[in-house]
């Protein structure tokens, strides 16, 4: 089964992740890739406090997540991999050679710097860029939720920000 | 004495929703502060938990899912603040609690979910041969 979402999503592990995403996937483990919390066991035991205790918690840098993918991705059960951020996320699927062939954006809230895209996605131009960078490196880039809305791709979001084929 | 107001922090418009449902029983319903997460980043929600407790002097939180990230942001209080969370809150274990204002928040919030956990059940029709 492996890692069938690699997901981006401020909140990290939440409601729908384990719930709106977990229940119908019958989710087995969630790897939580943040150098912060990878360094933080106080961090490490509130995620764990709430999450169901037949679901494995795996904790990484994107150094550590990056050695351990292949073991992950032969796990039997499905697996979520969540990161807080784009950067993480690009950063790990630089390091791990076109393993990541696609992204979900779940989750990215409102800061002053950033622009409203979706009710649950604001991005700057910037953020808007290297998700754009990513996809020229093969990996497919969708917005969405939760497994009931419909996926918006990356192309959809430039459209509509006027920011298509900017470099 | 748990004379103090408590907090309802829960997905969509539960928490409002809850809140109501407690006024509306006991008249009670100004007990409780009703927060949501919609449309919040975990440190928004953090932020203005950590705000309204401040505010109001809460010594309760009460929040609906275990892994959902409202009841993360009230954990991350428990560091630092003199709190208790309360995680799957649902109306039985609000009433109970703010029945019961001559007890500490501690007993208060404990009792409340004695009482309130329990009330979750299943009931089968007579054509299930129950």
């Amino acid at each position: 089964m492996a890692i069938e979402l690699y997901r981006i999503d401020d909140r990290l592990i939440h409601g729908q992740v384990i719930v709106g995403w977990g229940q119908p996937m019958n989710l087995g483990f969630l790897v939580l890739v943040d150098d912060e919390v990878a360094n933080s066991d106080w961090e490490q035991e509130l995620y764990r406090m709430g999450v169901p205790p037949e679901l494995d918690v795996f904790f990484a840098s994107v150094a550590e997540a990056s050695r351990k993918l292949d073991q992950w991705n032969r796990d039997k059960r499905p697996g979520i991999l969540l990161t807080a951020d784009i950067d993480t996320m690009a950063r790990l699927a630089g390091a791990t050679h076109a393993t990541i062939r696609a992204v979900n954006l779940g989750g990215i809230h409102h800061r002053a710097d950033r622009v409203e895209r979706l009710r649950y996605l604001y991005l700057t131009g910037g953020e808007l860029r290297a998700l754009q960078e990513l996809e020229r490196h093969g990996v497919e880039v969708t917005a969405r939720d939760v497994p009931a809305s419909r996926p918006i791709p990356l192309s959809a979001l430039l459209e509509a920000s006027g920011e298509a084929g900017a470099a | 004495m748990n004379d103090q107001p408590a907090i309802v922090l829960a997905h969509g418009q539960l928490a409002a929703g809850l809140v109501s449902a407690v006024e509306q029983i006991t008249g009670m319903g100004n007990r409780f502060v009703a927060m949501s997460n919609t449309g919040l980043s975990g440190a928004e929600l953090e932020q203005n938990l950590r705000a309204m407790v401040e505010e109001i002097g809460a010594k309760v939180v009460f929040t609906d899912l275990p892994a959902g990230s409202c009841n993360i942001a009230a954990f991350r209080l428990l560091r630092d603040r003199d709190v208790v969370v309360v995680s799957g809150v649902n109306l039985p274990t609000l009433l109970h609690f703010v029945t019961h204002p001559n007890l500490s928040p501690e007993e208060a919030a404990t009792e409340a979910v004695e009482r309130g956990g329990p009330t979750l059940k299943v009931t089968f029709g007579k054509t299930r041969g129950n």
